[in-house]
């Protein structure tokens, strides 16, 4: 293969900082799920780029473990959402701001 | 993505990191959320493709599968049951984002610049890639207990979700009766 670990790195970089930039910015709850998810996934591409360039297993492994938790938190953060529109009938988090409901 | 001083990277590297990069842009800019979970759909795939390309296709079909599969349409759900007009309406402040803006620049060239100033860009491999059956193995022996309370934590927050998405309708019911 003709890529380089570094490559994929800066990949992971581009990613990260996108999703930084969703999360700074948008007000929207369900695209800053996106964002985090964004982030995550970039997480993982490093994992996955440094066991294979290593070369290890456990990379992989905890790649498979951090995409199987990050979709236990998709499901509770979507719940949660849902929730909060039942309250505030929207997804503007700058409406979020109370928690009395 | 940059070419070091003695590798070139080939155009299918070049063809997955662009729509990666560019869906995950769609994905925050696009105005209708539905487009932009569909655009977030073809970033997660355009990961799984790095993970293809890494020799990694046990990580990529689980991608694929979880990421794709389940949380995808699982957020498309979530987009249809809010109104339409918060569907299509973007919600952001002008000012915040030209400081965001501004700040995914500085991330990306400080930490770009680190590390291409490290010694990542000397890292080539040629060793055998690492067999699933070993991943497997793992996961059935050493890693046993840690797989297990992945199960319990997954259930559990499976469960949590739907309570948290159920009390308020029953509450609901109640009050309407």
């Amino acid at each position: 293969m003709s890529n380089g670990l570094i490559d994929f790195v800066l990949v992971s970089v581009a990613l990260l900082a996108i999703g930084i930039y969703g999360l700074s910015v948008k007000r929207n709850a369900i695209r800053m799920l996106f964002a985090i998810e964004m982030i995550v996934n970039s997480a993982n591409l490093n994992l996955v780029a440094f066991a294979r360039f290593i070369p290890n297993s456990q990379g992989q492994t905890l790649a498979l473990f951090s995409i199987a938790i990050a979709a236990a938190e998709v499901a509770v953060g979507l719940a949660l959402i849902i929730v909060a529109y039942r309250m505030y009938r929207n997804i503007d988090i700058a409406d979020f701001r109370s928690l009395k409901g | 993505m940059a070419n070091g001083a003695q590798h070139m990277v080939d155009s299918i590297f070049l063809a997955v990191s662009v729509l990666t990069i560019g869906s995950a842009i769609a994905a925050l800019e696009i105005r209708s959320l539905i487009y932009g979970s569909i655009a977030l759909m073809i970033t997660l795939s355009g990961i799984a493709g790095f993970f293809l390309l890494l020799d990694a296709p046990f990580v990529a079909m689980f991608q694929l599968s979880v990421y794709v599969g389940s949380i995808a349409v699982l957020i498309l759900f979530t987009v249809m049951l809010v109104r339409r007009e918060l569907i299509f309406n973007k919600i952001e402040d002008s000012r915040r984002r030209y400081a965001g803006i501004g700040l995914m620049i500085i991330i990306m060239l400080g930490i770009g610049t680190i590390i291409i100033g490290s010694g990542l860009k000397t890292m080539e491999t040629n060793t055998q890639t690492i067999d699933y059956r070993k991943i497997g193995e793992d996961f059935l022996t050493y890693y046993s207990p840690a797989l297990i309370v992945m199960a319990l934590i997954l259930s559990s927050s499976v469960i949590g979700a739907l309570a948290l998405a159920k009390r308020e309708d029953v509450t609901n019911e109640q009050r309407t009766d």
